[in-house]
Parts: C-alpha cells; sequence; structure tokens
C-alpha cells in the first residue's frame, strides 16, 4: 500500500492526458462542412461539363444533403458528444458523392433505366433517419450483447429467405415485399456481426488455450471446430443456392477475422483461408453462373473475341484504362458503356474513368480511414464486447470494399455487392448508416472521459501537512 | 463551356478530394500526437505558492527562481523506492511511515513522521530530523540539528538512501 501510495504521489510526476477539446464536435462540424461542399463541386462540374450550365437542381441538392449532415451533426453532439470526430464527415462525402455520380449517370443517354439519383437522395435521408434513430435509442452497445443468440436467429432467417425468392440477374440476394425489393444480406452483416461479438467474447478462451500443437501451429479441438464448420457449411450453402458469392465471402471472412482478433492464433486464419478456397473451388466447378464469372475474371476480354461485342467486365477494364492517372473529368467518361449496373456494382468503373487513378486512391483513402477510424475504436473500446463488435463492423466494412472494389477491377471474381455509400441501392446505403451510427455509439463510450473519482481522504490530508 | 475551364474543374476537384484526404489524417495526427504531458508537481507548486504567507516578500518577488547550481530533484537511491525521483519546487518534502507523507517509506527502521527537507529564505535546502527513534544520517553522520545539504551527499533514513541532484 505504502509503496503505491509512494508512486502515486511522488514517482509518476507527470500525467498524460488528451490535448485539445476533449469531444472534438467543432472538429467534425468543419469537416462536415468540407465534406458537403465538395459534393456541391461535383455537382456544378458534371453540369458545367454535360449541359453547359449549372445544374438547376444545384441550390436545392446542395441544401438537402447539408441539412441531413446538419441534422446528423446536432442529434450526435445531444447523444454521443465524445464520438470520433471523422466517421459522420467521410460517410457524408461518400454518401454525397455517390449521389453526383448517380445523378451523373442519370444524365446519360445510353443508360435507358430510370433515373436513380432522386431515389437515392430518399434512400439516403431513410438511412440517416435510422442513423439518428440508433444514436437515440440505442444508450448503450452493451445492451446488443443480450441479443446475441436472437441476432443469429434474425442473421439465418434474414440470409436463408432470398432463397425462396425468384433469382434476379442470376443470384437470390432479394427478397421482395409489396413491390419493394430489399437486400437482406446488407442488414444481415450487423447483426451477424453483433453475433459474432458475443459469442466469441464467451467462447474465446476456449478456442484460444485448448489447441494441440501440431508442425508449430496450435490446431483447434475437434469440437471447438463446431461453429467455424457450421459458419463456412452456410456459406457455401448460400453460394450454392443463392450463387451470390459476396455475400458467402463477407460472412466467412468476417467470421475469420473476428475469431482471429479474439483468439490471436494466426492457425484460424490459416484454416479459415484453406477451407475458403476449398469451398469456392468446389462450388467454382459446377456452379454455371459462378463459373461465367470466373472466366471473367480470368479473360476479361474472352466475350469480346469470340462476339464483337463488349461485356460489362470488358468495359470496366477499358474504363479504368480510358481514366489514366487524372481522368477524363467529371461527366466527361464513357463509363455508361457498361450500361447495365453501371450505377451500382460497376460505379467504381465511373470513378476510375472520370477521376482517374488520383480520384480511385482518393476513395480508397477514405473507405480506408473510415475502416481505420473503426478499428481505432475498437483498439479504445474498453468492455471486450464493444471491441469485437467495432473489429466485427469494420472488418465486415473494409471486405464489403474489397469484394466489390477488387471485383470490378478484375482482382478477383465479381461478385454482385455495392460500394457502401457511392453505390444505387437502399438496403445498402440504410445499412451502412446504421453500421456507421453503431461504431459511432461504441467510440462516444470509449473516449469518453472517465468519471472524476471520489475525493479520497489520502489526498486531503497530504495537501494540509504540505501547505 | 470552354476546354480551360473543365480542365482547372477536373484538376481543381481532384485538389479539393485530396485536401479532404490529408485534412481527415492530420486531424487523426493530432489524435495521436496531441497528448499533453504536464508536470504534476510544477503545477501543484504553482497553485501552493499563494497561500505561504510566511515567504519573505523578495522570495516571492525572485518568483521562486532558484539560484543557479541548486539541486533541482530529489532522487531515492537505495531502499524499496529506489528511482523515484521528486521535484524540488520550493515545496517542502516530508519523509516518514506515514501515509500522508510526500515520500512513503516502506521501512520498518522509519518512524512515521521521520524527517522533512526544505529550502530556506537562501533558497539552500536543510534536513531536519523530526525526532525519529532511528535517526536520520547526513553522510556518516547522526543529524541533531536543522542542517544544509551539500550536493550530491547521501541521506539515509533506515534502508532508504536519498539525494539531492541538479
Amino acid at each position: 500500500m505504502s509503496t503505491s501510495q509512494a508512486t502515486g504521489t511522488t514517482g509518476s510526476n507527470t500525467t498524460i492526458s488528451p490535448g485539445g477539446l476533449p469531444s472534438r464536435r467543432n472538429t467534425e462540424l468543419a469537416m462536415l462542412v468540407f465534406a458537403v461542399l465538395i459534393p456541391v463541386f461535383a455537382y456544378a462540374n458534371v453540369g458545367l461539363a454535360i449541359n453547359g450550365e449549372m445544374p438547376a437542381g444545384m441550390l436545392g441538392y446542395g441544401l438537402g444533403l447539408g441539412l441531413m449532415a446538419g441534422v446528423a451533426h446536432l442529434v450526435v453532439r445531444r447523444f454521443a458528444p465524445y464520438a470520433d470526430p471523422l466517421m459522420l464527415p467521410i460517410a457524408t462525402l461518400l454518401n454525397g458523392l455517390g449521389l453526383v455520380l448517380i445523378w451523373r449517370l442519370d444524365q446519360s443517354e445510353r443508360l435507358v433505366d430510370p433515373p436513380g439519383a432522386p431515389n437515392q437522395l430518399m434512400w439516403s435521408a431513410l438511412g440517416i433517419a435510422l442513423f439518428l434513430a440508433v444514436l437515440v435509442f440505442l444508450k448503450d452497445h452493451r445492451i446488443l450483447q443480450r441479443y446475441t443468440y436472437i441476432s443469429m436467429v434474425v442473421a439465418l432467417v434474414l440470409l436463408i429467405l432470398p432463397m425462396f425468392f425468384p433469382a434476379v440477374n442470376g443470384a437470390k440476394i432479394w427478397i421482395s415485399i409489396g413491390g419493394m425489393s430489399i437486400q437482406p444480406g446488407e442488414f444481415a452483416k450487423i447483426i451477424i456481426a453483433v453475433f459474432f461479438a458475443g459469442y466469441l467474447m464467451v467462447k474465446r478462451d476456449a478456442l484460444a488455450l485448448a489447441s494441440r500443437r501440431f508442425l508449430g501451429l496450435y490446431l483447434p479441438r475437434g469440437r471447438d471446430l463446431g461453429p467455424i464448420l457450421a459458419i463456412w457449411a452456410l456459406s457455401v450453402l448460400i453460394l450454392v443456392f443463392e450463387t451470390d458469392l459476396g455475400t458467402s465471402l463477407l460472412f466467412f471472412g468476417l467470421f475469420v477475422v473476428m475469431l482471429y482478433v479474439a483468439t490471436e492464433r494466426t492457425s484460424w486464419i490459416l484454416f479459415g483461408l484453406t477451407l475458403a478456397l476449398v469451398g469456392a473451388v468446389a462450388v467454382a466447378s459446377f456452379e454455371p453462373h459462378v463459373q461465367s464469372r470466373v472466366q471473367d475474371w480470368l479473360d476479361p476480354f474472352h466475350v469480346v473475341r469470340e462476339t464483337g461485342n463488349a461485356n460489362q467486365p470488358a468495359q470496366a477494364m477499358w474504363a479504368f484504362g480510358a481514366g489514366g492517372i487524372l481522368g477524363t473529368g467529371l461527366g466527361q467518361g464513357n463509363s455508361d458503356l457498361i450500361m447495365f449496373a453501371a450505377k451500382s456494382d460497376y460505379i467504381f468503373a465511373t470513378v476510375a474513368e472520370e477521376l482517374g487513378l488520383t480520384g480511385v486512391m482518393a476513395f480508397v483513402l477514405l473507405y480506408g480511414l473510415l475502416v481505420e477510424r473503426g478499428i481505432r475504436t475498437a483498439l479504445a473500446a474498453r468492455d471486450p464486447f464493444g471491441k469485437l463488435l467495432a473489429v466485427g463492423l469494420s472488418a465486415a466494412f473494409a471486405i464489403q470494399v474489397f469484394v466489390v472494389a477488387g471485383g470490378v477491377m478484375a482482382l478477383i471474381p465479381l461478385t454482385g455487392m455495392t460500394m457502401p455509400f457511392l453505390a444505387q441501392g437502399g438496403s445498402s446505403v440504410i445499412a451502412n448508416w446504421a453500421l456507421v451510427a453503431i461504431l459511432l455509439k461504441i467510440s462516444d463510450t470509449a473516449r469518453r472521459p472517465a468519471p472524476a473519482p471520489a475525493p479520497s481522504p489520502d489526498v486531503e490530508m497530504t495537501q494540509v501537512v504540505r501547505s | 463551356m470552354s476546354e480551360l475551364t473543365l480542365t482547372v474543374m477536373r484538376l481543381g476537384f481532384l485538389a479539393v478530394l485530396w485536401l479532404f484526404v490529408i485534412v481527415t489524417v492530420q486531424v487523426i495526427r493530432s489524435d495521436l500526437f496531441g497528448t499533453r504531458v504536464t508536470q504534476r508537481t510544477a503545477r501543484r507548486a504553482e497553485a501552493q505558492r499563494p497561500p505561504q504567507p510566511r515567504q519573505a516578500p523578495q522570495q516571492a518577488a525572485r518568483g521562486g527562481r532558484q539560484r543557479r547550481g541548486a539541486p533541482t530533484k530529489l532522487v531515492v537511491t537505495e531502499g524499496s523506492l529506489t528511482g523515484t525521483t521528486v521535484a524540488l519546487q520550493g515545496q517542502t518534502i516530508t519523509l516518514g511511515r506515514a501515509h500522508d507523507s510526500t515520500i512513503v517509506l516502506d521501512d520498518d527502521y522509519a518512524s512515521s513522521r521521520h524527517a522533512r527537507i526544505y529550502p530556506d529564505r537562501d533558497g539552500q535546502w536543510i534536513v531536519e530530523d523530526l525526532g525519529s527513534t532511528n535517526g536520520t544520517y547526513l553522510d556518516r553522520t547522526r543529524l541533531t540539528t536543522p542542517t544544509p545539504i551539500p550536493p550530491g551527499a547521501p541521506i539515509r533514513i533506515g534502508k532508504t538512501v536519498i539525494e539531492l541532484r541538479k
């Protein structure tokens, strides 16, 4: 007692405290203003390039985005005052630029599908509404821990439901209710991260410690393999019955990442990668939809050679090539030649053609920074559930960006997934706003300064003696 | 619309986009490196200076600045607290087993209020035994009266040895 007292009062003469404002809400406001002005600039740029005049809806559009961002900022100020200052501005910027890109593709005469920007603006508003609802009603992220096994059931239902609906464009990832179609996988990724976080928090010790050493690797016990094999089987089933490589990759990848973070065992990653490879190769060997995707990946131009007409992957490759280093300028590219899914899955090709490598790098960095803030939140979080959940949500986000961006630039076989915030698609934008809201809530708890300790009688007496 | 305007806008947009990324990184940087390291004893001494009425006005006029060559810290060189340092900022340092001492000695041979070290009017540091059972030793001599501390001289209390250093 006395030793610790001595070091406490005399040994460490320095305190390290975070500088500046503790809440950093003003930083967030400044960044948010910046994040609203950039899309307005982009909007003006597209209008001038295509029609030679300032677009008519620019003022309303800028005000709309500014209003949504402003309301979000005020609610963060009120309900999550210590939250990370960068997540909201980055998400706003990505969403705003996504709206501009979709509006730009709406102006194209080649694309025949109905204009997407007004709908997307409505979905963004709904997404921000859900963001606000999460911030207001989720008082503490640890409440989610109570729903560990309920989330498992909900996530399974959401993942299995699309099997009973007809396939759209070769993949069964949609459910339609009363004319509206929803992609339940987008919501399932959040819910399943809650389940994994709750489950691994309880089981991490068993998974980490009870293992045998073999060839320098820690091999898990047979019965501990149960969950990973179950998740693997589930993602293979998704791949077989819904022919959706993206979703199955996302879930399995998410599980392996969280397993690794929870147990610190590299062997789980090796094990997971092997299983993923085996599953993907096995399914690709008999599923025609997956086979054609793999063929497009290995040889994007085979359709051009065989028929003379370019298909999506070839057009996307040309879009990347046409962009070069600095791009053609917003509104001046021909990425609308991709035609189908140019606004959703292939929107990154528009970024690549019109903003070039410089723009693509900036976008990838923005996604990376958002993920970094999530991981940083996980590091700062004090409770294991919050740590795992923050890692899981960031990893889901990162894997999704990797899967779709890698698919568009033919690094991996293309899968039907949306670029978070950027691409057209209601489910995606709403789910990602909810994801950012949960991360903000965790970071609010993590960055909140610890309550001042109760004054101890010892300290009082010391001061009396000294004076 | 002229080609030049569009080119300027194209490059300007990329510049603005990258500016956002750079500002974001700057915010992260200030998040990482913006921590402030504060000297606690310095702050405390600052706070304590006003309520010291018996200090002579000339002391206050000097602003507590120590004269050249004066020791700036007290270092424990032997005993269970070895390595502990206390900055000397004009405050009195008490030593003993009592838990309200500045340096709490975990030592069976130390009394609860064993000794104190304080600066006199000229800034010379004085050690005074507070009637301890086993005594306070400066170099090898047991203290009987308040004694100025020569630089580098070891002060022994039980098993603990402290020194004043620059």
